[in-house]
C-alpha cells in the first residue's frame, strides 16, 4: 500500500488535517474519515451525482476527485449548506415542493441545484433540466425536483413562492 | 379539533433529515471493531469451479478470512429458498456462495473479510479461481431448445415450471369464429431496477447471548428474519433481529433474500466482529434481481361489433439462474390474472413457460407482472383499433366493464370489486385535449413532422389478499398486515407497522390518518417501521400493499383505541359507554357537551389506572392483524404524446397526461409524487432501458453509462388527474398507487411511438425505442437501401 499523504482541507468551515491514502476519493474522505455521511455514493462511474459537493464554490462529483486534490480547498457538503431552522432556499424548495422521496439522491441533487442558481439565478425549466442531467433520481420523475428549484429561485430573488402543501 | 388531515397535501415529516444529509442508510453506519467484506464474483456466466486458491489473498496484511461456499455448506448453512411454489416446480439449490458451478456473471464464489474495504477489495482480486468455462444461454426460448447448455441437474431442459390459466379449447373456438384477429410477437425488455442506494448489509454477533443483528437494505425485514432463521442459518428466530433503516428506494429489488446478507452474518459470527458489505454499482447490476424479460405471442379476437371475444397468450418468462423470493408468482398470478384489464373479454387463455438461464435472477420489479400484462393488452388494443379503423379511445370505451357490472368475475380468476373506467378515460381525454391533438397530428404530418398519441387504460390488482387465497395459489407467506398503536401517558402516539417506507412517505401519510382516527394533532403521532425488534410481525412493502393492507391494520387498531378510550371516559364521566361520543378531539357525553374528557385525560388515566373501570385492563394500546377480503383494483387512463424525428430516430416526450383512481387520496402531494416517479420508470422501459447480454453471457449494459436511466431532460411536467372510486371492502376505501404509473406509462409511451411511426407502415417494434432502432425501422419501412448495412 502506498504511503499516506498529509492533507489540509476546510470542510463546512472547519479546517481538518489528516493522513490519507493517495488513492482515496474525496467522497470516502468525507464519509469515512470525517463521518459526513450526507454525501452519498450511488455508482462507480461518476454517472449518478449522489456525491456532489462544492469545492471552492463549484459543484463537483466527489467520486471524481482524490482527497489529495482537495488540498487547501474549501469544501461544502450538504451538512454545511443549511440546517433545520436555517435552511438554504434549495433545501427549503425540496421540502416544500416534495422534491424527494427516498432521499438518497437528494443531497447531491440539492448541491447541484444550488450551484446552478449560483451561476444562473433565473433558469428556465429547460435550463434546470439540463443542469441536473448529471444527477439521477429514480423516485420522483424529476417533476417536483424542477418545481423545487423554481421555488428556490423565487425565494432567492426575494419573492415568496407558495409550497405544494399550501397550494392544495 | 384541527381539520381532517386525510386528503391534505401535508409536507413530509421525513424530509428534514434527508435535505440536511442526516438520513441513516445502512452504509452510513460505523461500529467499533467493524470490518469489511468484498465478494469474489464470477466473470463467467457459466463455468465449473475446479479449485479456489486463497493463499495470496490471505497473505495481504489486514485480511482476516477468505470464505468459500464449501466452508459455509460444511458449517451447515443451507441454500436460499423461494417463497412461491407451483405444482411441479423445480427447485435447484441456491447457495449464498456457490461451490460447484457458477450460473451467472457476478455470482459469488468467495468472500474476503478485511480490516478495511480497500484491503478486502484488493485481496478479493488475488483470490485465484480455476474455472472451466461452459457454454452459456441467456435467452429464455433458447434455453428451452434441445441441446441448450444445462444449468441445473434438478431441472432437465432448464425447465423450472409451466403454468396456464383459462380453457384453451374454448379460446381456440372463439378465435375460429372471430370477425377479426390480431397477433403480436412481443419481447418485454429485461430491466435493472436501479434504486439509487446500492444494497448494503451490516451484521453483528453477540457471542455471550448468541444474538445476531442485521442492518440491511430491505423492504420487508420480517421476511428476511424468517428465511434466514428458519431456513438458511437454522438459528432460533428470536436470536436474529433485522433492521431496515433508511432505505434509498427499492422498486422490488430490496424484497429478496440475497446471498450477501447470509455471508456477513456468517462472517460476523466466525470473526466475532461486525461485518459490513456495500455493493458497488457494478455489483448491483449483476446481483440485484432484474425485472420483466418475457418473450410472448399475444393474440386478440373481436366480433363484428368490435368487442373483444378472446385473448390467447403464450409467454416464455426468463427466471434467470436461480429462483429468488417471489419469482414464480410474477409471470403467473400477477400476470395471467391481469389479462382481462378493464375489458369484458369473454375468454382468455394464457400459457407460461419459465426456464432457467445464465442470467441474473428475475423477480418482481415495480408493477411485477402487471406492467407486462398491461403492455401486451394495450398494444393489442391499439393494434386492433387500427385494424378496425376505429379510434383507440373508442375501441377501449366499447369494451370497458361498466360501473353497474361490479362485482365483476373475470375469465382469469379475479373478481373486481369496483371501477369506473370510462370516467377515467373521459377525464384523461379532456385533460389531454385529445381531439385537438388528433387534429394537430394530422396537420403536422402534412409538414413532415410525426407526433404520436398513445393511450393506455390499465387496471391493477394490488394488495394481494386474502391470505388463504394466496396460500392456495402457492404463496409461502401470509398477506395480512399488522399494526400496533401505542398511546403514551402524555397522549403522544407511537404507531408500529409491518410495512416499510423507502420513499413512499408513510411516516407522513399514515400519521395523517391516525391523527384523524384518534383526533389528535398530527405532530403527536410517530410512525415506526423497519425493525423486527420493535414491531409486531409484518410482511413488508411491495405490490402496493402498504396503504390498502398496512394502513387498514393501523386504522382498525386505532379504532380499538377509541373504543377503549370511550369506556374509560364513560367511567370518568359516570355515563354509559354507548352514550360517549368522540368528537372535536374530546370524549363527551352525548347531548351534554360540557361534560367531556380530552384525549390526554384518557391517556393519562389509562396509565395511572387510579380512577378506572374495574373490568378494564390498564394501558392504552392496541394491535390489529388485518387480512383483506380481496385485492384492491386501482385503474386509470394515461395519454402520452411523443414526437419522432425521422432523420435521427430520436423520440421526444411532448406531454403526458394521467388520470388514476386509487380511491380517496391520503396525501395528494405524495400520491402524485408516486405517480410521477412511476411514469418515469415506465417511460424508461419504453425509451431507454434494456439489460443486454452478449452470447457469452456477459452483461453488456452493466453500469449507468450503458444502461440508461431517465434523466431530467427526458421528462416533462406531468399533467395529473384523479377520479375517486372507493374500494368497498377496506375501512378507508383506499387502493395502492405506488405502481400505477409504471404499469400504465410503458404501454402509453409505446403506443405513442408506434402511433407516430404509423405513416411509415411500422406496426410494431420491441422496446426500448432507441434512436437507432426507430431510425432502422423507418429506413426498413421506406425500403431504403441504407437500411441494411
Amino acid at each position: 500500500m502506498a504511503e499516506k499523504v498529509k492533507v489540509r482541507i476546510t470542510v463546512n468551515g472547519v479546517e481538518h488535517t489528516d493522513e490519507v491514502e493517495p488513492r482515496q476519493l474525496l467522497v470516502h474522505y468525507l464519509r469515512e474519515t470525517l463521518g459526513l455521511t450526507g454525501t452519498h455514493v450511488g455508482c462507480d462511474t461518476s454517472q449518478c451525482g449522489a456525491c456532489v459537493v462544492h469545492v471552492d464554490g463549484q459543484a463537483v462529483k466527489s467520486c471524481t476527485m482524490f482527497t489529495v486534490q482537495a488540498e487547501g480547498s474549501e469544501v461544502t457538503t450538504i451538512e454545511g449548506l443549511g440546517e433545520v431552522g436555517r435552511l438554504h432556499p434549495v433545501q427549503e424548495g425540496f421540502w416544500e415542493m416534495h422534491g424527494l422521496q427516498c432521499g438518497f439522491c437528494t443531497p447531491g441533487m440539492i448541491m447541484a441545484a444550488a450551484d446552478l442558481l449560483n451561476k444562473n439565478p433565473h433558469p428556465t425549466e429547460a435550463e434546470i433540466r439540463h443542469a441536473l442531467e448529471g444527477n439521477l433520481c429514480r423516485c420522483t420523475g424529476y417533476h417536483n425536483i424542477v418545481r423545487a428549484v423554481q421555488y428556490a429561485a423565487e425565494k432567492m430573488a426575494g419573492r415568496s413562492p407558495v409550497g405544494a402543501a399550501a397550494q392544495d | 379539533m384541527a381539520d381532517k388531515m386525510m386528503g391534505k397535501a401535508m409536507k413530509r415529516v421525513e424530509d428534514p433529515r434527508f435535505i440536511t444529509g442526516s438520513g441513516n442508510y445502512t452504509d452510513d453506519m460505523q461500529m467499533a471493531g467493524m470490518v469489511h467484506a468484498a465478494m469474489v464474483r464470477s466473470p463467467y456466466a457459466h463455468a465449473k469451479i475446479r479449485g479456489i486458491r486463497a493463499e495470496a489473498a490471505l497473505a495481504v496484511p489486514g485480511v482476516l478470512a477468505v470464505i468459500t461456499g464449501q466452508e459455509m455448506k460444511d458449517a451447515g448453512v443451507n441454500g436460499i429458498p423461494t417463497g412461491w411454489l407451483h405444482p411441479g416446480i423445480k427447485l435447484p439449490p441456491h447457495y449464498a456462495i456457490t461451490f460447484d458451478k457458477v450460473r451467472h456473471m457476478g455470482e459469488i464464489v468467495a468472500a474476503v473479510v478485511a480490516e478495511t474495504r480497500q484491503i478486502a477489495e484488493d485481496a478479493a482480486a488475488l483470490v485465484e479461481v480455476d474455472y472451466e468455462p461452459l457454454e452459456a444461454v441467456t435467452i429464455g426460448s433458447k434455453a428451452l431448445e434441445a441441446g441448450a447448455p444445462q444449468l441445473h441437474a434438478e431441472a432437465p431442459g432448464n425447465l423450472c415450471f409451466t403454468w396456464s390459466i383459462g380453457n384453451k379449447d374454448e379460446v381456440d373456438a372463439l378465435f375460429a369464429q372471430a370477425h377479426k384477429t390480431v397477433r403480436l410477437q412481443i419481447r418485454n425488455n429485461r430491466l435493472v431496477p436501479s434504486a439509487m442506494e446500492p444494497r448494503a448489509s451490516l451484521a453483528q454477533y453477540a457471542k455471550a447471548t448468541g444474538e445476531f443483528t442485521l442492518w440491511t437494505t430491505s423492504q420487508n425485514p420480517h421476511i428476511h428474519r424468517l428465511l434466514i432463521a428458519a431456513f438458511i442459518l437454522g438459528i432460533p428466530e428470536h436470536k436474529l433481529r433485522v433492521i431496515a433503516p433508511d432505505v434509498g428506494g427499492g422498486f422490488g429489488s430490496k424484497i429478496y433474500q440475497y446471498p450477501e446478507e447470509i455471508i456477513v452474518l456468517y462472517a460476523a459470527k466466525k470473526l466475532g466482529r461486525p461485518v459490513k458489505w456495500t455493493a458497488r454499482r457494478s455489483e448491483s447490476f449483476v446481483t440485484d434481481s432484474h425485472g420483466r424479460d418475457h418473450e410472448t405471442v399475444a393474440e386478440m379476437a373481436v366480433d363484428e361489433g368490435g368487442k373483444i371475444t378472446a385473448l390467447r397468450v403464450d409467454t416464455v418468462a426468463n427466471m434467470g439462474a436461480y429462483l429468488t423470493t417471489f419469482a414464480p408468482a410474477v409471470p403467473t398470478y400477477l400476470y395471467g390474472t391481469l389479462l382481462a384489464g378493464c375489458y369484458k373479454t369473454q375468454k382468455i387463455y394464457c400459457h407460461v413457460t419459465a426456464p432457467f438461464t445464465n442470467t441474473v435472477p428475475v423477480d418482481a420489479y415495480r408493477g411485477a407482472g402487471r406492467p407486462e400484462a398491461t403492455y401486451l393488452l394495450e398494444r393489442l388494443a391499439d393494434t386492433m383499433a387500427h385494424e378496425l379503423g376505429m379510434d383507440p379511445a373508442e375501441f377501449r370505451r366499447r369494451n370497458f366493464i361498466q360501473p353497474d357490472e361490479f362485482p365483476y368475475q373475470t375469465p382469469v380468476a379475479l373478481v373486481y370489486d369496483s371501477g369506473n373506467y370510462e370516467a377515467a378515460l373521459d377525464k384523461a381525454l379532456e385533460m389531454a385535449g385529445y381531439k385537438a391533438l388528433r387534429q394537430k397530428q394530422e396537420e403536422l404530418r402534412k409538414q413532415g413532422r410525426y407526433i404520436g398519441i398513445g393511450l393506455a387504460s390499465y387496471l391493477e390488482a394490488c394488495g394481494l389478499a386474502p391470505s388463504a387465497l394466496v396460500g392456495s395459489l402457492g404463496a409461502q407467506a401470509g398477506q395480512w398486515e399488522s399494526a400496533l398503536v401505542r398511546v403514551m401517558p402524555t397522549g403522544k402516539v407511537e404507531v408500529f407497522t409491518g410495512t416499510h417506507s423507502h420513499g413512499q412517505g408513510h411516516e407522513t401519510a399514515f400519521a395523517q390518518v391516525v391523527a384523524d382516527e384518534l383526533q389528535v394533532p398530527v405532530e403527536d403521532v410517530v410512525l415506526i417501521h423497519g425493525d423486527t425488534g420493535r414491531m409486531p410481525y409484518g410482511w413488508g412493502s411491495y405490490g402496493s400493499r402498504s396503504a390498502p393492507t398496512g394502513l387498514s391494520a393501523i386504522v382498525m387498531a386505532s379504532r380499538k383505541i377509541v373504543d377503549k378510550a370511550k369506556r374509560i371516559a364513560a367511567h370518568l364521566l359516570e355515563a354509559a359507554p354507548e352514550d360517549i361520543e368522540h368528537a372535536d378531539g374530546q370524549f363527551r357525553v352525548k347531548g351534554v357537551p360540557d361534560r367531556s374528557k380530552s384525549f390526554f385525560d384518557i391517556a393519562l388515566m389509562a396509565h395511572l389506572a387510579h380512577n378506572y373501570p374495574a373490568d378494564l385492563e390498564p394501558g392504552l394500546e392496541a394491535t390489529h392483524f388485518y387480512d383483506p377480503k380481496n385485492f384492491v383494483f386501482p385503474f386509470g387512463t394515461h395519454i402520452a404524446v411523443v414526437e419522432v424525428d425521422p432523420q435521427t430516430g430520436k423520440v421526444k416526450l411532448q406531454s403526458y397526461t394521467c388520470v388514476d383512481d386509487c380511491g380517496p387520496l391520503i396525501n395528494p402531494m405524495i400520491a402524485e409524487g408516486q405517480v410521477h416517479g412511476g411514469i418515469a420508470q415506465g417511460l424508461g422501459q419504453a425509451l431507454l432501458e434494456e439489460a443486454v447480454y452478449d452470447e457469452s453471457g456477459s452483461l453488456v449494459t452493466a453500469n449507468f453509462l450503458e444502461y440508461t436511466l431517465p434523466r431530467a431532460d427526458d421528462l416533462v411536467q406531468i399533467n395529473v388527474g384523479h377520479t375517486v372510486t372507493p374500494c368497498p371492502h377496506n375501512p378507508l376505501g383506499i387502493k395502492g398507487i405506488g405502481e400505477a404509473g409504471t404499469i400504465a406509462s410503458t404501454a402509453a409511451v409505446a403506443n405513442a411511438v408506434i402511433d407516430a411511426l404509423r405513416p411509415f407502415g411500422v406496426v410494431h417494434l420491441d422496446m426500448p425505442y432507441t434512436p437507432e432502432k426507430v431510425w432502422r425501422a423507418i429506413q426498413a419501412a421506406r425500403r431504403m437501401p441504407q437500411a441494411a448495412d
